[in-house]
């Protein structure tokens, strides 16, 4: 069975070789081909397809109100996040207790039911609270609704990446005469917020689709503009399909993008 | 000479488990304490609660007769002046070398920039690692961050400096220009407490060796006279396994 030494090693050797060519077409991103492959149909029926030209054309005045409700949506989202994780760590029970409760309130009721409910339960007494008259605008709703979902979730991921910290980093710089405070904004913050960038990331991204679920509440992002020019045409095919590829573009660019930030901070 | 540190009946509990069981200390102001001793005798929660990183379940802990657990005293003051050392270095890694040692000093001490940092590469210059002030702590040896740890100690100007096994995690090549740096310190009369694995620092550079087991102190000595001539039998038999 097993031949002289010499022979042995010089096969295992150009299997090593055969291997290590073989790993690297399966390492090859053939997925981002096809994708990208797709998009571009999908693109090409957008833009130069005369049977689209009507789905296009009804689409794209969301596309504003899908980013600007995520833009805004998310930096109050971070915001609460940010809060509410800190919280959840803080040594202030009251504090901790609040910030417990919202988190496990958030994440254990589903998306859509919480649309409804902040936007329709929550948003309008506050609304009056702050003296406003007219009635809040749908799109401030939608807005308020994905920053408290998104909040509790981002709070999590604010508490990971402070956790994720060795202790020490807290220890040395209290033995350096440094308060609590300081030592949270000069030396565990910079360094957990850095960590959790891909997974902010990765929120905008899940946050962007969500958007979509904003529809329910009547504000005319593209979701529900495909909706009504599909209902009104019947073009359901022409409407989702452009659609589609409005997400995927934003979707996969955003992705690639943390995707090649977590490589670049993995190395660092 | 005054005293500088004084613990008093110190016990703590680690939920049932109680890891240091009534230990009396007194440093003087210029003395090196060496504390010795195995794994889990307690040797380093002694040290955490001389500046307050771990709080005594019972006794006391005086800095220069200041009570650390008195409710009316500023913990960040005597912090200030009680420098700690630790194994990992716990350098911060988002900061440059030079950054890493003005940090505190400007935050603290509400230094200026400019000040901070000509004491930051005095001391830096004192552990021999000035030359480096501009690289990332990532980017030294083992070594050189532990000696940047302690310039950046060195950089608050604390009365005493507590050492919490800072040879144990270096490469043994390392070990030494560490050691140096301590016993340079020790010569020019800082007050210093260290846990060690090092018997020879222990040896040559200790004014005075506590051996430590199941957190109480089974010895205390001049650091000749114990290792010449231990009296206690865990002194002995833990020399005869390391010595």
């Amino acid at each position: 069975m097993g031949g002289p030494g010499e022979p042995e090693i010089a096969r295992d050797s150009t299997r090593t070789v055969v291997s290590a060519s073989r790993s690297r077409l399966e390492e090859f991103p053939y997925w981002l081909i096809l994708l990208l492959l797709i998009i571009g149909f999908l693109g090409y029926l957008t833009f130069f397809s005369s049977a689209y030209a009507g789905a296009r054309s009804a689409i794209l005045p969301g596309l504003g109100i899908t980013i600007r409700a995520t833009l805004i949506g998310f930096a109050a989202a971070v915001t609460i996040g940010l809060l509410a994780g800190l919280g959840r760590i803080s040594h202030n029970l009251v504090l901790r207790t609040i910030s417990t409760t919202y988190i496990e309130f958030i994440r254990g009721v589903p998306i859509l039911v919480l649309i409804f409910t902040i936007a329709l339960l929550l948003v309008p007494p506050l609304w009056d609270g702050l003296g406003l008259r007219s009635r809040p605008p749908a799109e401030i709703r939608a807005a308020a609704a994905l920053a408290i979902i998104y909040g509790g979730y981002i709070a999590e991921v604010f508490r990971a990446g402070v956790e994720s910290l060795p202790p020490g980093q807290m220890e040395a710089s209290r033995s350096l005469g440094m308060t609590h405070g300081q030592s949270m904004r000069s030396i565990i913050l910079p360094q957990a917020v850095r960590n959790v960038l891909p997974a902010l990331g990765n929120d905008f991204i899940a946050m962007l689709k969500d958007s979509s679920l904003l529809s329910v509440l009547g504000v005319r992002e593209i979701t529900q503009q495909a909706r009504l020019y599909s209902n009104a045409t019947f073009e359901f095919r022409e409407g989702f399909l452009v659609l589609t590829f409005f997400y995927l573009t934003m979707t996969l660019s955003l992705s690639l993008l943390v995707q090649w930030y977590a490589r670049r901070l993995a190395r660092a | 000479m005054p005293d500088r540190v004084v613990v008093r009946d110190l016990h703590k509990f680690f939920g049932s488990i109680e890891a240091v069981r009534g230990v009396d200390l007194t440093v003087r102001v210029g003395e090196v304490v060496v504390i010795i001793g195995p794994s889990g005798s307690g040797k380093s929660t002694v040290l955490r609660c001389i500046n307050h990183l771990e709080v005594p379940t019972r006794g006391a802990v005086y800095i220069d007769g200041v009570h650390l657990e008195a409710p009316d005293t500023d913990i960040n003051a005597i912090r200030r002046e009680v420098g700690m050392v630790f194994q990992q270095f716990n350098l911060f890694p988002h900061l440059s070398v030079l950054e890493n040692v003005t940090l505190a000093q400007c935050k603290v001490r509400k230094c200026s920039t400019s000040e901070a940092e000509d004491i930051a590469m005095a001391q830096l210059e004192r552990v021999g690692i000035r030359d480096q002030a501009h690289k990332k702590p990532s980017q030294l040896s083992g070594g050189q961050q532990q000696r940047v740890a302690i310039a950046r100690s060195l950089a608050m100007n604390p009365k005493v400096m507590l050492f919490d096994e800072v040879t144990s995690a270096l490469d043994p090549e390392m070990i030494n220009e560490v050691l140096d740096v301590m016993q340079e310190l020790a010569a020019e009369g800082m007050t210093m407490v260290a846990v060690t694995h090092e018997m020879g620092f222990a040896r040559e550079v200790g004014s005075r060796v506590l051996m430590m087991d199941h957190g109480r102190i089974v010895e205390e000595g001049p650091a000749q006279e114990i290792f010449a001539n231990p009296k206690n039998d865990r002194t002995k038999e833990f020399f005869s396994k390391i010595l």
